[in-house]
């Protein structure tokens, strides 16, 4: 098992006829993910590259039965196509794109509550359940198939976590980039969840960094609720404070959000916290035997 | 983005918020006439973008147009060093003038984003003048914090609310309201990611005026307010941190001797974590990007070496939809065309690091390669401690 995403997941990919979007698609396609559709407003009708293209995210889900969108649309028009997808009722929705405007996301999270669509990101590297589906833009021959769940709030630096996961020898469940913004859709707290749930899942790495309060409330939350081993790197430990440190979430402002407090409260909560970025891999392992 | 507070206090009127009357001006003998027009004594405020210009002498009272003609002398130009500065602090190029006005009472308003609850909060507490979070911790029953619903917008039941958080005598509430209400459609309208008026206050009079302004706009939301985009002043910003930002490269300058270049934010952080883990320290954070061109590398490269304290360079590239291929393209060319002294210290991993690491050896020029994070940052700490060594 997995979570999220696996070999039914259905895709369209919402700016499918731009140069990320047709990249992507082809590169989730190529994985074995299912990408059954595109939309891209006024190019419905036409099949790019072997995938039908649709005007409104509705019409994909009526005639190709999509279960989750994935989005490349532009900063500046992400939070309709997040909001058109939640309006579809499309159950999972991957929000890539960086720099929407933190407003349109307050826009976006009132209408997310109480809809039965789960967004993760934006700002992130989407989901991957190895062996199974790719949904998002990492590369996909660095992970193999295993029992780790992989929580993260960035890209490259999961990207590294996981390459030495795999080198190990360990494998992944599936792997969540959660997102680099202050408000995101699915948090630390809804994927420890849904790896304590999964069968499949045997223990969890959570990649966090400065800026915010969410890998704090992760440590409130382990308590009574997640049995399985966790494993967690902060980045940032030498990051200034009150400066944005190329993520919009990642900023110590007026004392908070610092690494060392976010590293206290996680080991409190008794989840094993691996100093160097360069034995994430190593520390999983050694938490395991 | 930052703005100055004559750039807020200008936004704020345009919304019917009452300010106090003042000039900007950039010459005393401006600054004395403004203080003539404005008659009267007159308050001289260095324009920075920090807060703290009060305690370190960067506001200052004037009782005449001559007085103020000097003391604007002593003021402009000068380094002010405030608690938000850091210890270099900032040079005051301009000076807003304004009306002294005797206050009776001193409040706070702002208008804040709760991430956690993904909603705007406005507060106002009934003791100003400090900073809102001393606020908060030493008369915390003083804020009144009202979260706004998105789907609902400011409604009159939440203004009175607030207006009742300040205690204001009935001839004030009708002004409060008022200045509320325009302070949350700035922050909704031109996309704020923090309004804040410190202090509101109450004058002998009894009227209502912004003394402070201090207005953040999301750096995000820019792209549909090019009228905010053109109030950026780059003089408040590192010119090799506004360089960078031109090619769309992220670069923070710090004070070690270790320049990285990594390609993605959290790895670019954890790089930093390593090299002072290993026992150096970072000159900077750069984050190149995902899809950076053999151009942007270059570019990065090029700021990179420009910090004069950088004594060695450590990439570090994971590359997924950066290829390594490009990656060293761009490192060959900027190499070549900079002739680099320094030792390069460069780890790859991902899309055709073959290639890569092919075209590195054959350029002809000396590269360090690492095969790991690890083995990359304590090369990069020993090639930096042994050119400082050399270098005296």
């Amino acid at each position: 098992m997995s979570i999220l995403v696996d070999q039914q997941t259905r895709v369209v990919v919402q700016g499918i006829t731009g140069k990320e979007g047709t990249f992507h698609a082809m590169a989730c396609r190529a994985y074995g993910t299912r990408v059954v559709a595109g939309v891209t407003p006024g190019k419905g009708g036409v099949c790019h590259e072997g995938i039908p293209v649709f005007d409104t995210v509705r019409e994909a889900v009526d005639r190709e039965g999509v279960d989750t969108a994935l989005i490349f649309v532009p900063a500046a028009f992400a939070a309709d196509a997040i909001l058109e997808a939640i309006d579809a009722t499309v159950p999972l929705v991957v929000c890539i794109t960086e720099g929407i405007p933190i407003l349109d996301m307050v826009r976006v999270t009132r209408v997310l509550r109480g809809s039965k669509t789960r967004l993760v990101g934006p700002n992130c590297p989407g989901i991957i359940s190895p062996g199974k589906a790719k949904v998002g833009i990492m590369p996909g021959h660095i992970h193999t198939s295993g029992s780790i769940g992989v929580i993260s709030r960035s890209g490259t630096l999961t990207y590294e976590a996981v390459n030495q996961l795999t080198r190990l020898g360990l494998g992944q469940s599936t792997c969540i980039g959660i997102g680099g913004d202050p408000i995101i859709g699915t948090s630390f707290i809804d994927c420890l969840a849904l790896f304590e749930a999964d069968r499949a899942t045997d223990a969890v790495l959570m990649i966090g960094e400065i800026g915010g309060m969410a890998e704090e409330e992760a440590a409130a939350f382990v308590e009574g609720h997640i049995t399985k081993p966790i494993i967690a790197y902060i980045a940032g430990l030498a990051a200034p404070p009150e400066r944005r440190m190329g993520h919009a979430g990642a900023i110590i402002s007026g004392g908070k959000g610092t690494a060392m407090e976010k590293i206290g409260a996680l080991q409190r909560a008794g989840i094993t916290v691996v100093r160097n970025p360069a034995e994430i891999g190593a520390g999983v392992k050694n938490a395991l035997s | 983005m930052k703005i100055h507070e004559f750039q807020a206090k200008a936004i704020l009127t345009e919304y019917g918020a009452p300010v106090p009357r003042g000039e900007v001006v950039t010459t005393p003998l401006e600054a004395g006439r403004a203080a003539e027009r404005l008659e009267g004594a007159v308050v001289l405020k260095a324009q920075i973008h920090a807060g703290g210009r009060g305690k370190a002498g960067g506001i200052i009272s004037a009782s005449s147009p001559q007085e103020a003609e000097g003391l604007a002398g002593r003021l402009i130009g000068a380094r002010l060093v405030t608690q938000q500065t850091g210890p270099d602090g900032k040079v005051v190029k301009r000076i807003l003038v304004e009306e002294q006005v005797a206050v009776s009472r001193e409040l706070y308003a702002g208008v804040a984003l709760d991430y956690r609850a993904a909603q705007p909060v406005i507060m106002v507490s009934a003791a100003g003048g400090m900073e809102i979070e001393e606020i908060a911790a030493a008369d915390p029953d003083s804020i009144t914090r009202v979260a706004i619903d998105p789907a609902i917008r400011l409604q009159p039941f939440h203004v009175r609310r607030l207006v009742s958080g300040l205690g204001l005598p009935l001839s004030a509430q009708r002004a409060a309201s008022d200045l509320l209400s325009a302070l949350y459609r700035v922050f909704q309208e031109k996309d704020c990611s923090l309004v804040e008026i410190n202090p509101l206050v109450v004058t002998n009079e009894g009227r209502l005026l912004a003394l402070d302004a201090k207005l953040n706009i999301d750096d995000n939301a820019l792209f549909r307010h090019p009228d905010l985009s053109a109030l950026r002043d780059p003089d408040e910003e590192l010119p090799l941190e506004v360089e960078a930002s031109k090619y769309g490269l992220n670069y923070i300058k710090l004070n070690g001797t270790v320049g990285c270049m990594v390609n993605g934010a959290g790895l670019a952080m954890a790089t930093m974590d390593l090299v002072k883990l290993v026992g150096g320290e970072p000159a900077n954070f750069l984050d190149v990007g995902g899809g950076a061109s053999a151009e942007q590398i270059e570019r990065a490269f090029r700021i990179l070496v420009s910090d004069q304290s950088v004594h060695a360079v450590f990439i570090n590239i994971f590359g997924g939809i950066l290829r390594c291929d490009r990656l060293a393209e761009g490192v060959i060319r900027a190499a070549r065309s900079l002739h680099v002294t320094w030792p390069i210290v460069l780890r790859m991993e991902g899309t055709n690091v073959d290639q890569g690491k092919r075209m590195l050896a054959e350029s002809g020029l000396h590269f360090i390669t690492a095969d790991g994070m690890q083995e990359g940052a304590e090369r990069a700490v020993k090639a930096a401690r042994r050119q400082n060594i050399d270098g005296c």
